[in-house]
């Protein structure tokens, strides 16, 4: 087991890597504003231009900016500690940004991972045990909108719906509002509808994944078995069936946490909040390559690690893997 | 011309084992550890033998499915262990497979016309307009299948039929040898006997020399001249199907037949089987010279020390055991055995 | 005393897109202490489906099952699901053909006879541990105590097997219901499994039920045979009678058809032709037909019942062909004349 970890540790390493230079390389090929010109304020003169240039260091050739910008970041390399570089638009250091956006993405994620387990895979479950019915028909019919919806439509109706200063059923705080609370519970009650918005997609593939997953299991041989010891029927549907086929579950829910701390753009330009998706999509915009690439390799480390974790969990979940 | 049309030498595959950070061999599982045979012309071979022997793997490598760790296969009088790129491909055509799954061996989105004419496309041959498909209706008349299902698919066809096509694909290039791996094995009692018919027919009718790999006794007693069987990557008695079955040699060909149920409850009851204790020790770590010493009752202390050689026994048959079976042991234990 | 298990024209019937599957389709049986019964048949001939009715693990809500099903005198078809669990796995226990897939990848084998005892008894978990090891080491498992601690895919495939049959009779059932217990596992080791469980039989005085396709096994296991086709049971009699007086033509063509170690090597294999019919659309009148080498034109219209051979109450076939020529045409084949031959006779006879 040791020694997998560390092989997959070697490879996150170089997948961090690729994830730098590739995005390196695509705004660098991309024909943008000269990110000087943005510094340099109103009507500057060609000598300021060029100094401030000088000062970005992007008058040196490319491959050398790649390498000046890796041993920025690393931590042992270069003497300053690691830094992600300044932001061409505000000049304000990377890092810092993206750690202080931290929680609140962080916050936004977590609460809508507990809300879609709660709903999708109780929702999975009945609908695998009482296949075929109204309800089950039902249940799916909902998924499927849920995941056919795009975040930003469901988040513009439930402004429109529940917003307490524009909404039609004026009930909760709504865009904006998560940066103007101030305690944790007012901080919360901002998040519920991006929440729900962020959660709904999720908790319906999750339902979905179940339920088929769950209805396959409950079709092998040791469920006949079971049934065969005289188990009582829910015995045999949860310790049994349940435990089988919610193993699979844990990898997408890796891979999902994952994807979320990188930043649930929409659902963040949607309802205002200040998180890391947020920071990157105005940075984007806006060519502003350090902050791109501070973010682009937060996301990509986020994912690369979740995906080890969630191998190595997986060894814990079935005792048939072994690394 | 020889007498042999193939010949196997010291035929070894080793499957690594690999551990730690720099996935360094650390074992190998031994599949097929030193097998030496030939395979004369025209007749029926057969590899017994239980899960783990190696048996498949030999096919394999007789075939060149895959290349063997070492040893020479000779194919012909040529070797052929070596054999890569277009000679590879011109061996295809002599020598062929029947496999035993009948549901996953047939691709389920071609049809049986396809699948038995692919032979020929591969190859290039039979171009000449209509050819190829008149070739292969003949091939399933030939089989028992009817012509006029060409352009059905694998699922509309029942495992017996399916094995059939298995065998119109196998038979198309007219090959040498074919190697039948458990082709019975998956489909029921009363079609087995049908596929085994057929398989006997054709290989006297066409004189194609057939290698049979089973597990069933009685079904290679039936269908094989000679018989090699095998035990943890060795071959442990190889013997004319008549000697094996009259008087088997080494104990474990003994407790394999003692062990096959037989359909006569009057045997059932009368005879004293031979139970072997315990399981097939893993191929990745056979116990030390004999193999089998850690389940057979005959074993002593040379049998622990000595690797025996395989070598003429009493009454014909080839086997490797210091102390083989003598007659008065095989009609106590063998109650099937009839000792001329 | 009443017979242990009694079966009586159990029907079980499948809804299904396609039509109604007749699986089971009106046999009866029955077991008494301490026996062996061996059901013998090929794929598609109904053999698991009665078995696991008589457990009630067929009940779905597209199934018809009628007839009676009587365990110890107490009817098992109507019972409730509640009750029926109660004799799951502590009256009636039954063991499947793959260990592997049947016992759960994920639990531990020991937490699994654990599971099947407390369901069972009222005993605390330790007690039901040492249960556990208890059989384990019963059924010839070395270092019961260490395995008892180990996963499924841990064990070889015999080991499995015996691990299955450890947790099958933790409870002491009176009846053991083996489905292919066999047919997955190697030649060697299924003759031990066979011993073991003619061992456990004798020793616990378990009925046995054996279901398989190998005529091997029921000839060394059961004491009564019923061979199945198309969901009905077309010869029933003692396990001597069936293999060297049988006289059902299916049954005929299944001996002839399977190579033997006892009989000599030379002999052609006589196969069965045509395939199993298909339980939706039966062939009209004996569903044999098709495939019968001796078959008479009533025998498209008739469908036979199981009767009683004259002279032999223990033997009961489903053929319309009288007794005297069964036994004719059996001799007949016997001797090496091929049942085409047979069959150009049968039919010049006059009808009966």
């Amino acid at each position: 087991m040791a020694a997998y970890i560390v092989r997959r540790l070697v490879w996150v390493i170089f997948l961090l890597f690729v994830v730098t230079l590739i995005t390196f390389v695509v705004f660098t090929v991309l024909p943008a504003v000269d990110p000087a010109l943005l510094r340099a304020g109103r009507q500057p003169t060609p000598q300021l231009i060029e100094s401030i240039r000088e000062a970005l260091g992007l008058d040196e050739p490319a491959p050398i900016q790649f390498i000046n910008y890796l041993g920025q970041i690393l931590p042992f390399v270069g003497g300053d500690g690691v830094n992600f570089g300044y932001s061409y638009q505000s000049n304000t250091e990377v890092l810092p940004q993206i750690l202080d956006r931290m929680p609140t993405t962080l916050f936004l994620t977590g609460g809508a991972v507990v809300l879609w387990l709660a709903i999708g895979i109780p929702i999975g479950m009945v609908s695998a045990v009482r296949t075929g019915s109204l309800l089950d028909r039902v249940l799916m019919g909902g998924a499927l909108v849920a995941i056919s919806a795009p975040v930003y439509f469901l988040g513009l109706v439930a402004l429109y719906l529940f917003d307490d200063s524009i909404g039609r059923f004026p009930l909760l705080p709504g865009s904006g509002a998560y940066q103007q609370a101030t305690s944790i519970f007012g901080k919360a009650e901002a998040l519920i509808m991006p929440w729900c918005v962020l959660a709904a997609a999720f908790a319906a593939i999750y339902a979905r994944f179940l339920r088929g997953n769950l209805i396959d299991t409950m079709q092998e041989d040791y469920i006949r078995t079971a049934r065969a010891k005289g188990l009582s029927e829910r015995r045999v549907t949860f310790r049994h069936g349940v435990r089988a086929a919610i193993t699979p579950i844990v990898t997408l829910l890796g891979l999902d946490i994952g994807l979320l701390l990188g930043g649930a753009i929409l659902t963040e330009t949607v309802f205002n909040i200040q998180g890391i998706g947020r920071y990157a999509y105005d940075a984007i915009v806006r060519f502003d390559l350090p902050v791109v690439q501070g973010t682009v390799l937060f996301g990509a480390f986020f994912i690369v690690i979740m995906s080890l974790i969630v191998d190595i969990l997986y060894a814990f979940v079935d005792p048939r893997v072994r690394y | 011309m020889s007498d042999n049309v193939m010949e196997v030498r010291d035929l070894v595959k080793h499957f690594p084992i690999r551990q730690g950070l720099l996935q360094r061999q650390v074992g190998a599982v031994r599949a097929v550890d030193g097998v030496s045979f030939e395979v004369r012309r025209g007749e029926t071979l057969g590899l017994v033998g239980e899960s783990g022997c190696g048996k498949s793997t030999t096919a394999r490598l007789m075939l060149r499915l895959m290349a063997p760790t070492s040893g020479s296969v000779r194919f012909e009088d040529e070797e052929i262990a070596t054999a890569k790129g277009a000679r590879l491909k011109a061996l295809r055509r002599e020598m062929q497979m029947i496999f035993q799954d009948p549901y996953s061996s047939l691709n389920p989105r071609k049809t049986v016309g396809t699948i038995i004419s692919e032979p020929f496309a591969i190859h290039g041959l039979k171009k000449a307009e209509g050819e190829r498909k008149r070739t292969v209706r003949d091939l399933m008349d030939r089989v028992g299948l009817n012509p006029e299902h060409y352009n059905r698919y694998p699922h509309e066809f029942s495992g017996g039929q399916r094995q059939r096509i298995g065998v119109a694909r196998a038979l198309a290039l007219k090959p040498k040898v074919i190697v039948a791996d458990e082709p019975v094995s998956a489909l029921d009692v009363s079609i087995q006997a049908q596929i085994l018919n057929l398989l006997r027919e054709l290989q006297r009718e066409m004189g194609i020399t057939l290698i049979f790999i089973a597990h069933d006794l009685s079904v290679v007693r039936h269908m094989c001249d000679r018989v090699a069987v095998m035990y943890l990557g060795k071959i442990v008695e190889l013997a004319s199907s008549d000697e094996l079955y009259a008087h088997p040699r080494m104990p474990y060909t003994g407790a394999l037949m003692s062990a096959v149920p037989v359909p006569q409850p009057r045997l059932a009851a009368a005879k004293k089987r031979q139970i072997l204790a315990g399981d097939v020790p893993s191929p990745s770590n056979p116990p030390p010279a004999c193999r089998f010493h850690t389940r057979c009752w005959k074993a002593q202390e040379i049998c622990r020390q000595e690797d025996p050689p395989l070598e003429p026994k009493e009454g014909g048959n080839i086997a490797a055991c210091h102390f083989p079976l003598t007659d008065a042991e095989v009609i106590e234990r063998v109650p099937t055995a009839r000792i001329a | 005393m009443p017979p242990l298990l009694e079966v009586e024209d159990l029907r079980v019937h499948f809804e299904t897109e396609d039509g109604l599957v007749k699986a089971v389709d009106g046999i009866s049986y029955t077991v008494d202490r301490g026996e062996t019964l061996g059901i013998v048949g090929e794929s598609g001939s109904g053999k698991s489906v009665s078995s696991l009715s008589v457990m009630g693990l067929t009940r779905a809500r597209n199934a018809h099952i009628s007839g009676s099903v009587r365990f110890e005198g107490r009817d098992l078809l109507g019972a409730s699901e509640e009750d029926l669990r109660q004799v799951r796995g502590n009256d009636i226990a039954m063991i499947f053909q793959d260990p592997l897939s049947s016992l759960h990848p994920f639990y531990k084998v020991g937490k699994q006879i654990v599971e099947a005892i407390q369901a069972h008894r009222d005993v605390s978990k330790a007690q039901a541990y040492d249960r556990a090891v208890e059989m384990l080491g019963l059924v010839g498992i070395p270092e019961p105590r260490r395995r008892a601690d180990s996963y499924p895919h841990e064990f070889s495939g015999g080991m499995r097997q015996r691990a299955m049959i450890a947790m099958a009779l933790a409870n002491d059932p009176k009846l053991l219901i083996a489905d292919e217990p066999t047919t997955a596992l190697d030649v060697t080791v299924q003759a031990q499994i066979l011993d073991l469980i003619e061992t456990l039989q004798s020793e616990f005085d378990t009925a046995v039920v054996v279901i398989t396709h190998d005529l091997g096994v029921v000839a060394e296991m059961a004491d009564e045979i019923a061979v199945m086709y198309a969901g009905r049971i077309v010869e029933h009699g003692k396990s001597d009678t069936v293999f060297n007086a049988p006289e059902h033509p299916y049954t005929w063509g299944l001996l002839s058809s399977i190579p033997r170690m006892d009989a000599p090597r030379g002999d052609a294999l006589v196969p069965i032709s045509g395939r199993p019919p298909s339980l939706i659309n039966l062939p009209g009148g004996c569903s044999f037909h098709p495939r019968c080498p001796y078959v008479r034109d009533a025998h498209r219209r008739v469908d036979p019942m199981l009767e009683t051979v004259e002279g032999a109450p223990d033997h009961r076939v489903a053929c319309l062909l009288d007794s005297g020529t069964r036994r004719r045409l059996w001799s007949e084949l016997q001797q090496g004349v091929a049942p085409d031959v047979a069959r150009k006779d049968v039919i010049e006879e006059p009808l009966s």
